[in-house]
């Protein structure tokens, strides 16, 4: 389903207002293919406001976001089926099974050989042994390993991660981690939006500090990503 | 159209397995239907026999408070996950994706109406299997028309924070044509002597107004859904 001509992602000046509340202004950057570009900010900073814009639910009030070399006005269910979107709801039906949910989102997203994609994801997941337990019955843990699989089953270009590392344990943080790494080595695309600053030191190519919306000027590479933020915050206008 | 209908099919799949689990949307809607005939029965029907000509109201009453209920409640689990997301993240046609929520949402109003026709016939003294055949379509045809507008309302409404006011402020006075055509077809249907010319006569505008919303939902569900 990914289309390897979509190697960049940008985004050009993006704002995004909700009535007179500015949630957004002045967003610019790029994501190329194998980065992994972070977005780093407070609560309200705009990060998942952000994300959605990326995953196209929501349309930017001013600016574009260019896919390759379409909008998504112009790209619509193509650009869609290009992006895998892990959210920090996890996008699954407690009253379905593992299994069932991974089937239902394959057949949505029209997939070949369902029975087989949805057996390899839950192989990934490390939950075959519990395919067929309903998702209520799962530890915050499972699903979010279930939410994972369900946003990469169609092997999308970009993928969009809203705080992927809430309530996983370090061996599951751990294994989320590898399986980015080795989406990105895959040349995937992939922004994320996290608090999780010593996991995003080791993980990011690339930090956005977003503070009240806008984005604010990163203080040098050369310094630990704790001191980066922090100094960001301090820069930011109150 | 072999990939709508596809979409639409695995919709509303998905949506008959969750309410075979959960079973809450059928029994809370069935009871909330029943609760309403008896409360109006209650009042409108003295000494065994009841005021006359009311049971097609109370019927369409029934129906719309029910179906409400139904749309806000098959929304609501859509948002306590963030479901609706996804289904709208997904490469799928949007329009098939309405058309899936919307046929899950008739098939469960037809079901509590299969409940609710026969209580009113029975507390409303209504001669319901006069004409069966016509009432069942008169009744399809107006649930239709309800739950079309009332999907995309929903829809629309899942990230409103006062969605459970919003609902029926905005779905009532948009579907009070659809309402007095299927009260006074169904009235036409219920008489000792059914008038069916006054009740095709209501049924053709109630299929009117079914194209028109249908139409009108389908090529706004997308825009609206993308904020």
């Amino acid at each position: 389903m990914s289309e390897p001509g979509f190697d960049r992602l940008s985004v050009a000046d993006v704002a995004r207002y909700f009535g007179r509340r500015k949630a957004l202004t002045h967003v610019t950057f790029t994501c190329d293919a194998g980065e992994i570009v972070g977005l780093l900010g407070p609560n309200g900073a705009g990060k998942s406001t952000l994300l959605n814009i990326l995953a196209t639910l929501l349309s930017p009030s001013k600016g574009t976001v260019t896919y390759g070399d379409r909008t998504s006005e112009h790209g619509g269910a193509d650009i869609r089926a290009s992006i895998g979107m892990l959210g920090h709801d996890l996008f699954l039906y407690p009253e379905l099974t593992a299994r069932e949910n991974l089937t239902f989102f394959a057949q949505l997203y029209g997939l070949s050989d369902v029975p087989g994609v949805v057996s390899h994801a839950l192989e990934q997941s490390g939950l075959s042994a519990r395919a067929d337990d309903y998702v209520s019955g799962f530890s915050r843990g499972m699903r979010q390993r279930v939410a994972l699989e369900r946003a990469l089953l169609h092997d999308p270009r970009l993928i969009l991660l809203d705080e992927p590392f809430t309530g996983l344990d370090q061996a599951s943080a751990a294994a989320l981690v590898s399986r980015l790494r080795n989406r990105q080595q895959a040349g995937c695309l992939i922004v994320l939006a996290t608090h999780d600053l010593d996991i995003a030191d080791a993980l990011l190519t690339k930090p956005i500090f977003l503070i009240n919306g806008r984005p604010v000027a990163d203080s040098g590479s050369g310094r630990a990503l704790r001191e980066r933020y922090q100094a960001a915050i301090a820069s930011a206008p109150a | 159209m072999t990939a709508f209908f596809r979409i639409v099919w695995i919709v509303v799949k998905k949506d008959i397995t969750v309410e075979v689990r959960s079973f809450e949307l059928l029994s809370t809607t069935v009871f909330f239907a029943i609760t309403v005939v008896l409360m109006f029965s209650f009042s409108l029907v003295v000494e065994g026999r009841p005021v006359q000509e009311v049971a097609p109201a109370i019927l369409w009453i029934a129906i719309a408070f029910s179906g409400t209920l139904a749309l806000g409640r098959t929304f609501e689990r859509e948002r306590q996950n963030d479901t609706l997301r996804a289904l709208l993240l997904a490469p799928a046609d949007r329009p098939a994706i309405y058309v899936g929520k919307l046929v899950g949402i008739l098939l469960l109003l037809m079901l509590v109406e299969i409940v609710l026709v026969p209580l009113v016939g029975l507390f409303f003294n209504a001669p319901i299997f006069a004409e069966p055949v016509r009432l069942a379509i008169t009744l399809a045809a107006g649930s239709l028309g309800f739950c079309a507008v009332g999907t995309l309302f929903a829809a629309m409404l899942v990230r409103a924070r006062s969605r459970d006011v919003l609902l029926p402020i905005m779905l009532y006075p948009m579907t009070v044509p659809v309402m007095i055509a299927g009260v006074r077809g169904t009235a036409a249907l219920l008489q000792p002597t059914p008038d069916l010319a006054i009740a095709q006569f209501w049924l053709g505008l109630l299929g009117a107004f079914d194209v028109v919303f249908v139409i009108l939902a389908l090529w706004t569900f997308d825009p609206v859904m993308t904020d």
